[in-house]
């Protein structure tokens, strides 16, 4: 029903701007009107719909908190004597029974009384609510029409209502990352009432354990978080030793070497590989690359495992290389062409002007690629949890296989668990300090970047 | 040779004639003593195309042993394209053909096996907006040196430094702070400092185009003041659109029309007693 009705409030408005915009044109005859005859019909419309729809979402909140409340003071004393699980579970009941959800047991003897209730009064409700809502609308359809004279400020007034909306709209963006920061904070403060921080931050045993049931003695597994964050780190190390020579080295082709021709061609394929989805690099990396890497390391001699830190950075590394060489492409094209010019004009080859002026120049934003490329690395799931396994592993050689915090994340929230337990919360407190950490590395890049800028303009 | 054509004084008519009758792309014959004996640079039917679109034409042009030779004319002429033929500049533009004959010492430079490393180490290039190295001032000048192999100690390196330096008139105001940014530098330090780093190689010819266009008059009369000093031991080409400024640092002056060159000859001469019209028209301000 409410569905109907919001169609019907924006039936009306639209109404309301044919009109609004009519009435402008009819008594612009022979003099200026203060906005165009659109903006009126604007006003008029606004005025309609959204004092409507405000009061409908409203009533719409708040209609079943107060039928309830209505229902509940009709009862007598024998449900007011319930303890509040127990009213929770009668109002429940009541509820089934009014909607009418069939195979409804009830043995509470004023049930079927408060369900008769319960229908009439939100019965009665919609009635008055599309009436309200009829009134309301009709009402602002009107007085904003009869408000329509030659000076009536209709733009300064859209103006307004705009200026409102884009408020709202941004203060929703805002707001969303706020609750989540906030919601990752509340619960990694549960999951620290069980775990000690010192311990889960200096902790060098990662050994979450599953509780099956709430009663297991032995569910408090080990939370050390560094064999988690060096593994991270160290996979990031991987990639970024891939993707660093590689994506800088492409990008000092595409911007100084390459023929436009062969520019255009080439860098978009390039930048393709930034849309291939992880998941694919995931599967790429468990079957091609890891067996591939191990099969070398035998031909060396050397002991691999089958999933290593080494197969999934490579693959991370390549997944990174468009980011790197893209935008250090833009800070490279964007020193300025005249420090290229005094360097050739000194005799300077070119690899000498890149070698020697350029890259000074451009550091502070390759710097801040860098940066941008690393929290990326660090941030990747699928690639991880595919190829680079699930042991917790303390270890620097890239040949075994060692986790990732988000790999850990994954883990802790599949499957049946209780939602108290620690291992359950210890997602939260992994993500908190990867937010962290993530955080930090994009702050001091966009100060990198920002810095270089000022450099130049 | 004086063009003895009568016409009242600022008529436009007569100026438009002038371009579309007597000069046409391409057809202008220059007027004057374009070649030297002893040139340090001459240069013989050069012509330069950007694409289809020609920008030089038939370019003769010698520049003489310690003179400033000033390139005039209005904007889009083609005396930026002619300086940048001199270091082979217009290599780095995509599509940009030059051909013909450029000598320097009687070495040709214009064509695919000539050393454009080598040429350029003798061919220094002061630019329209100075554009120091984003290094320290020391580093700004030990640049050139230093990629060429100039040196084989540190000490003769500080030693390069400070003579470019001493020769740009700059030494007294950085001495103390060699190690800081050249950028961060007045825009008139940052023009001398550029002058330094060319002269640091020890360069046969200098070519700067437009080297005050972006610096106050003060300023101004500096560089000026130095370029005289500078003609004692190089060669120096100067594109410049201040009138005032070809006639107070220049000995012979060269007036660029429409990718011709219009007319060369002694700077008093250019500037008193032109031959053609359109250099008269330019000089006394008609257009331009």
């Amino acid at each position: 029903m409410t569905a109907y009705l919001i169609a019907a409030i924006f039936l009306l408005a639209l109404n309301g701007f044919y009109a609004g915009r009519n009435r402008a044109r009819s008594i612009r005859v022979g003099s200026r009107l203060n906005s165009l005859p659109q903006y009126h019909g604007i006003h008029v419309a606004l005025w309609c719909g959204l004092p409507a729809l405000i009061l409908l979402v409203l009533w719409v909140s708040f209609e079943p908190v107060v039928v309830e409340a209505l229902v509940q003071a009709s009862l007598s004393a024998e449900f007011r004597a319930l303890s509040e699980d127990q009213a929770v579970l009668a109002m429940m009941e009541i509820r089934n029974l009014a909607q009418g959800i069939s195979g409804v047991q009830t043995n509470l003897p004023y049930a079927e009384d408060a369900a008769t209730m319960l229908t009439r009064l939100s019965r009665i409700a919609d009635y008055a609510l599309v009436a309200s809502v009829a009134v309301v609308a009709i009402l602002g359809l009107g007085l904003a029409r009869s408000h329509i004279t030659l000076e009536f400020q209709a733009r300064q007034s859209v103006e307004r209502v705009f200026n409102v909306f884009i408020f709202l709209s941004s203060a929703v963006a805002v707001m969303t990352t706020v609750a989540i920061v906030l919601s990752l904070l509340f619960e990694s403060f549960q999951f620290f009432k069980q775990v000690p921080l010192h311990e889960f931050l200096f902790g060098l045993k990662w050994n979450p354990q599953i509780a099956i049931r709430a009663d297991q003695g032995a569910s408090t597994g080990a939370f050390g978080a560094v064999p988690v964050f060096s593994g991270t780190l160290l996979i990031a190390l991987v990639a970024m030793l891939v993707a660093g020579p590689i994506g800088l080295a492409s990008a000092v082709y595409f911007s100084e070497y390459a023929r436009p021709r062969v520019r255009d061609v080439a860098k978009p394929i390039l930048e393709l590989l930034a849309g291939i989805p992880t998941v694919v690099y995931g599967f790429f990396a468990a079957l091609t690359v890891a067996p591939l890497v191990r099969e070398l390391g035998l031909e060396l001699g050397l002991e691999v495992e089958a999933r290593s830190a080494l197969a999934a950075g490579v693959v991370m590394g390549i997944m990174i290389i468009p980011f790197i060489s893209s935008l250090a492409d833009d800070v490279i094209t964007a020193v300025p062409q005249s420090l290229r010019e005094g360097s050739y004009a000194m005799g300077a080859t070119q690899s000498e002007t890149i070698k020697y002026v350029i890259f000074p120049a451009a550091l502070p934003g390759i710097v801040g690629a860098f940066l941008l490329a690393i929290s990326r690395a660090i941030g990747e799931t699928m690639i991880v949890a595919m190829a680079a396994g699930l042991n917790a592993n303390l270890t620097a050689n890239p040949l075994e296989n060692v986790t990732t915090v988000t790999v850990q994340i994954v883990v802790a929230l599949i499957g049946d668990q209780e939602f108290d337990d620690p291992k359950t919360l210890s997602a939260f407190a992994l993500g908190l300090v990867l937010f962290a950490m993530t955080l930090i590395l994009n702050v001091v890049a966009l100060m990198i970047v920002k810095r270089y800028r000022e450099q130049y303009e | 040779m004086i063009d003895s054509t009568p016409r009242a004084p600022g008529s436009k008519g007569v100026l438009a004639d002038t371009l579309e009758q007597d000069a046409p792309l391409g057809s202008v014959q220059t007027v004057g003593e374009a070649l030297l004996e002893n040139p340090s640079v001459s240069c013989r039917d050069v012509a330069v195309h950007y694409g289809d679109k020609q920008a030089l034409f038939d370019i003769n042009l010698d520049m003489g042993t310690n003179e400033v030779l000033a390139l005039i004319g209005p904007s889009g002429c083609g005396k930026t394209t002619f300086l940048r033929c001199i270091n082979r500049m217009n290599d780095t533009i995509q599509g940009c053909r030059v051909s013909g004959t450029i000598k320097i010492d009687d070495e040709e430079i214009n064509h695919a096996d000539a050393d454009v490393v080598s040429l350029r180490s003798r061919v220094g290039m002061v630019f329209q907006k100075p554009n120091p190295f984003p290094k320290s001032i020391y580093d700004n000048i030990a640049y050139g040196p230093r990629i060429h192999a100039l040196t084989a100690s540190n000490e003769e390196l500080d030693q390069i430094v400070e003579d470019s330096l001493k020769r740009a008139g700059l030494w007294k105001e950085v001495a103390d702070r060699l190690q800081a940014p050249g950028t961060g530098l007045s825009g008139g330090q940052q023009q001398r400092l550029c002058i330094a780093r060319a002269i640091a190689v020890n360069p046969d010819v200098i070519l700067m185009d437009e080297p005050c266009s972006a610096l106050d008059p003060i300023a101004t009369a500096r560089i000026e003041e130095l370029i005289d000093e500078l003609r004692e031991n190089f060669t120096i080409a100067i594109v410049t659109h201040s009138m005032q400024q070809a006639a107070r640092v220049s000995q012979r002056t060269a007036y660029f029309h429409m990718g011709s060159l219009v007319e060369v000859g002694s700077t008093d001469q250019i500037f008193t007693n032109p031959r053609q019209r359109l250099t008269e028209d330019y000089i006394t301000g008609r257009f331009g």
